[in-house]
């Protein structure tokens, strides 16, 4: 994408090389960062379009054609209300934890491949730095729950820090799998292992048997991870208000909105990107490869929030213990043995274990 | 140049965040600045050219363990007088403690300068064109597979030795049986209580 995009922009201009990879880094940002502030848009009217559907109302339909401007009229509504800081707050940290949610959920897409090359920073820590920067996300979440210095706010910041933790286990030993399959940390080299991979036909590690149960596992610790339905204990709001969001309001509240769907819509790419071949097609057939590799990975990425609406429109809230025993008795152990079986097969196939 | 000032940048803001660490009045903003600081460390592992080291160090020291000091430290009613006081106390022992540590880390200095002990000689050098991952992984699995999975081995006794402190068992407790909720028919869960008499009540 970098080079692409500085061969676009620069081909043939006399301009100093780091002032002008400096440009092009800074557009290629924009470039990402600025659709996705408009597809989340679209995606929380979508989100409410389809729960609407599935409760059989007819959901936002007044703002603009078919309500589509919904969002844009909430966002500049948001936008000229005050900005309220309690009075007992820690202010300083009060401010900080939105922006740090928003800019956690920015960051990661820094490594997402959107088709093939169509990536800004393509290291081969891929997968770690989506683990590490999701792993700083619940910070926004802990440090706005202390700060509001409210009771609410902090009840679930404490069962944000303990759902978030207890997934990410679960999720570090699901990428693992994928990892041992794709031979690689790499974003990229991990679409690229998915060519063919189900029978020379399909192109997805999904489709394995070995990888369908981690599919699962990952897709469901994806709602933990993001807070969704049915794992949303942290702005369960008939215990807790509204959870860390409590006593934020204007732009601070339209933050935390904007880098949770900007979350969720990653975790939906991940999911397509890590079992469901990222942006290649879904069979491995030449036509299919005339349609652009964007085109593919967001029609996956569409898919997948699909059933995020789905499952919130359908399914009932976790109880905390069964929240936490779902993590600990049942993912943990499961994707442990998976580890093993995974392992255990690539071995005895001979497909990795050949020494370096 | 940019390698330079990053480096500044890193170094100075992470010595800062940790004496603000210490500085600092309020426990929780004191675990909020030792994050920096690991953040920082990782920035210049990514320098050294050590991704893989940098992405572990904030994944189990920011995600993990930095989160549940955090968790600690937020549900603690700590007393400001009653830490000050403790500062008196502990004062003269902290600071004994700080002159040993300048102390050896000088001496560190001077041995790997002497050049006798060969301390300053990389034992496992990283083949070029080759991730950082890949190098890591290919001598802890061959040549330091053992001290590897002794590492691995006294993990695993801390872990249990932890569940086996903490592990209580409770009497009197219901626990939630899944598997019996989902077996469980109509049939011997359904009443039919319509032709009780009016009036007769229920047995529950």
């Amino acid at each position: 994408m970098i080079s692409i995009l500085y061969s676009l922009t620069f081909f043939g201009h006399h301009m100093p090389w780091k002032a002008a990879y400096l440009l092009t880094y800074v557009g290629a940002i924009l470039l990402i960062a600025l659709p996705l502030m408009l597809a989340v848009a679209m995606i929380i009217y979508a989100d409410r379009k389809i729960w609407a559907a599935m409760a059989l109302r007819r959901g936002p339909n007044v703002v603009g054609p078919f309500g589509l401007l919904q969002s844009f009229a909430d966002g500049l509504k948001v936008f000229l209300q005050e900005t309220i800081i309690p009075a007992a707050t820690n202010k300083g940290l009060f401010l900080l934890a939105p922006i740090i949610t928003f800019t956690v959920a920015l960051i990661v897409w820094a490594v997402v491949p959107f088709g093939p090359g169509l990536v800004v920073a393509d290291i081969n820590v891929g997968l770690l730095y989506v683990l590490a920067a999701s792993s700083i996300g619940v910070y926004g979440v802990i440090i706005s729950g202390w700060s509001s210095n409210s009771k609410y706010p902090f009840y679930s910041a404490m069962r944000a820090a303990a759902q978030m933790v207890s997934y990410e286990v679960s999720i570090g030993f699901v990428l693992l799998c994928v990892v041992l399959f794709a031979g690689t940390f790499n974003l990229s080299g991990i679409v690229l292992a998915q060519k063919g991979h189900g029978l020379g036909l399909i192109n997805a590690f999904g489709v394995n048997p070995l990888l369908f149960p981690m599919a699962a596992v990952f897709f469901i610790s994806s709602l933990a991870e993001t807070a969704r339905p049915p794992f949303d204990l942290t702005e369960a709001e008939s215990e807790l208000v509204a959870g860390y969001q409590t006593e934020y309001s204007s732009m601070s509240f339209a933050l935390f909105w904007l880098g949770e769907y900007a979350n969720v819509i990653l975790m939906c790419g991940l999911n397509a990107i890590l079992f469901w071949g990222g942006w290649l097609p879904p069979l491995n057939w030449a036509p299919l490869y005339l349609v652009p590799g964007i085109i593919w990975f967001l029609i996956k990425i569409w898919c997948f929030f699909f059933l995020f609406s789905w499952v919130k429109a359908t399914v009932p809230r976790y109880r905390y213990d069964q929240l936490m025993r779902l993590g600990w008795k049942i993912f943990l152990p499961l994707s442990l043995i998976f580890i093993a079986l995974v392992s255990g097969w690539l071995m005895v196939s001979g497909r990795i274990g050949g020494g370096v | 140049m940019i390698a330079l000032a990053a480096f500044y940048l890193f170094a100075s803001v992470m010595i800062a965040a940790a004496a603000f660490t210490i500085l600092s009045r309020n426990p929780v903003h004191s675990v909020l600045w030792l994050i920096l600081a690991f953040f920082n460390a990782a920035g210049l592992m990514v320098l050294a050219g050590a991704e893989f080291v940098a992405m572990l160090l904030v994944i189990v020291y920011v995600g993990a363990v930095a989160v549940l000091f955090l968790f600690v430290v937020m549900m603690l009613n700590i007393d400001l007088a009653e830490v000050r006081s403790g500062f008196t106390r502990y004062g003269l022992f902290g600071a004994a403690i700080a002159a040993v540590l300048a102390t050896e880390v000088v001496v560190a200095d001077e041995a790997w300068h002497s050049g006798a002990l060969m301390l300053g000689a990389r034992q496992a050098v990283t083949p070029d064109n080759m991730p950082n991952i890949q190098a890591l992984g290919a001598l802890l699995y061959t040549r330091y597979l053992y001290v590897f999975e002794g590492a691995g081995l006294v993990l695993l006794v801390a872990m249990i030795g932890a569940i086996v402190l903490t592990h209580r068992e409770r009497s009197g407790v219901r626990p939630q049986k899944i598997g019996d909720q989902v077996k469980r028919r109509p049939s011997e869960a359904v009443r039919i209580v319509s032709d009780q008499p009016v009036g007769a009540g229920v047995e529950l």
